[in-house]
């Protein structure tokens, strides 16, 4: 278990937000989110699928801009910025996609070397080696000549991974690392968010809903549920969390605070089809 | 209805005018833009070939019947060079073109975006419109009229096919008159139709295929949509060419 407080490291944040609020057409996604990401520390945001964890990170990554409140990287206010600011400040962190998102017209060699050939001008053999490091880190050096459509998803998320690092990001940031992926594949992945962290000191945003991986990796965490955050601390603080919101979620039950019925008219009614069955 | 109409002109000229600004690309990656052109062109070029040769066989046969009428079938290959360089070639190849290339470049573009790609591109700071977009409108807009010209090649020597090998029309009446009547403006008409038909179908194609909905349904849809509205665009802007072109 990482130790909340490293004294020497600063503790400045990387990432702030501050009362959040964010809405999709008449449905409210946050209601005044506060959290902020420290440097040097893995900071999980967990919660339940359909929280828009993924929504808060095209927040962060200035893909969308809030209706209210403030989202600061690097100490800049995203939404403030215009095209060429967003892309100075993207330069500085790395993504992981969900799914990957490798070029699929291009060689497993060729998406490590796409942001470098984009933004700096190596020598081939200078660019090359710096490819095949990061690949070697991941593990994949031997399929730096395949296609991605010859991968495996567990796979694909590691040369994803090798890309995000390529340029040696201040902040990574994950989405749902660990969705899909067999155990073998899960641990490979947690080591490499682990060690990134450790030895470059990437300050590291984690999304995700698998409560025990991120437990072994985060120094941080954050739920968020019903567009709140409602719980915020160390693992084991969530764990040992009174709420029963967060006990729900930490041990995974069915029923609870948040409900297993997405929200619905009378049963009896809608199967004797005297209602809608939808919203009352 | 008119306003929402307004709303997608506007969509569309902003869209164009991000896409002008790429430009560009063709000195920075000259072969990025030169693979589209591969792409977009070559790809197409067997189907444009073999319905060039049955457009002017048709030409040749139709033609030969009108003009035996009036006992002037000599002037098949004028009838049909004009027809062919002014008209049937920009329009068909334009309408091929939707379908192979125009089809192809949407349904790429809306699996980039429905598998992310296009957005991590957006994340390390490469813009998708320099990257993706514009070597393959730049590409599309360079074929179109390369593809014509093919097209009225195969398809003049079509109607010589027929006319002369089988219907019997003189072989010098044919080519002589053809020289003597087609004038430079007459091909400048087919060449100005081309590559404005070029610029419509693949900005159509390019935009249908950036703004698809990320699923499989969307870009289905993006890919009728790209169809359906180049064709329609090519023979409108056909109608008003032609007009402005006769007006001179």
């Amino acid at each position: 278990m990482p130790d909340e407080d490293t004294p020497d490291r600063s503790r400045d944040a990387v990432v702030q937000v501050r009362g959040l609020h964010y809405r999709v057409d008449a449905r409210e996604i946050f209601a005044g989110v506060d959290l902020e990401a420290r440097r040097g520390r893995i900071t999980a945001v967990m919660g339940p699928s359909g929280t828009g964890k993924t929504t808060l990170l095209r927040l962060i990554t200035g893909q969308v801009a809030p209706d209210q409140g403030s989202v600061a990287v690097f100490g800049q206010e995203v939404a403030g910025l215009d095209t060429r600011g967003l892309y100075g400040l993207r330069r500085r962190m790395g993504m992981l996609f969900q799914n990957g998102a490798l070029l699929t017209d291009l060689s497993v060699f060729e998406n490590v070397a796409f942001p470098v050939r984009e933004h700096a001008r190596l020598p081939e053999p200078v660019l090359r080696q710096l490819v095949l490091t990061k690949l070697h880190a991941v593990g994949l050096r031997g399929a730096a000549d395949l296609m991605p459509t010859q991968l495996s998803g567990g796979m694909a998320r590691r040369v994803a991974l090798a890309r995000a690092i390529v340029m040696d990001p201040e902040l990574l940031i994950y989405d749902e690392p660990f969705v899909g992926l067999d155990p073998v594949s899960m641990g490979v992945i947690v080591r490499l968010i682990r060690e990134l962290n450790d030895a470059l000191g990437i300050t590291s945003i984690v999304v995700s809903h698998d409560v025990r991986e991120l437990a072994t990796i985060s120094h941080h965490s954050y739920l968020l549920s019903g567009g709140k955050v409602v719980a915020e601390g160390t693992p084991a603080e969530l764990a040992a969390s009174p709420i029963a919101e967060v006990r729900q979620f930490m041990s995974g039950e069915a029923d609870g605070p948040v409900p297993f019925h997405y929200p619905a008219g009378d049963y009896h009614a809608a199967l004797l089809g005297k209602g809608q069955g939808r919203r009352p | 209805m008119i306003e929402s109409a307004l709303r997608n002109i506007g969509r569309v000229a902003i869209f164009l005018l991000r896409l002008l600004r790429q430009t560009g690309v063709v000195f920075t990656e000259p072969r990025a833009v030169i693979h589209q052109i591969y792409n977009c062109g070559a790809r197409s070029l067997v189907i444009i070939m073999l319905c060039g040769l049955f457009v002017g066989m048709v030409l040749g046969l139709q033609g030969f019947d009108l003009l035996q009428r009036f006992g002037s079938e000599d002037a098949l290959g004028v009838a049909a060079a004009l027809g062919l360089l002014k008209e049937l070639g920009p329009v068909v190849t334009a309408l091929l073109f939707a379908g192979r290339a125009g089809t192809a470049l949407a349904s790429e573009i809306g699996l980039m975006r429905a598998t992310d790609q296009l957005t991590a591109m957006e994340m390390m700071a490469v813009d998708p419109l320099r990257k993706v977009i514009a070597p393959r409108f730049l590409g599309g807009i360079v074929a179109m009229p390369l593809l014509v010209a093919v097209f009225n090649v195969i398809g003049i020597f079509g109607a010589q096919l027929i006319g002369v090998q089988l219907m019997g029309v003189d072989t010098g009446a044919f080519w002589s008159q053809m020289q003597g009547a087609v004038e430079l403006g007459d091909v400048n008409e087919g060449i100005v139709k081309s590559v404005c038909f070029g610029f419509a179908c693949s900005l159509v194609a390019v935009y249908e295929g950036y703004h698809a909905t990320p699923t499989a349904a969307g870009v289905g849809l993006a890919t009728t949509r790209t169809v359906v509205i180049s064709s329609v665009l090519t023979l409108l802007i056909d109608y008003i060419l032609t007009a402005a072109f006769l007006g001179r």
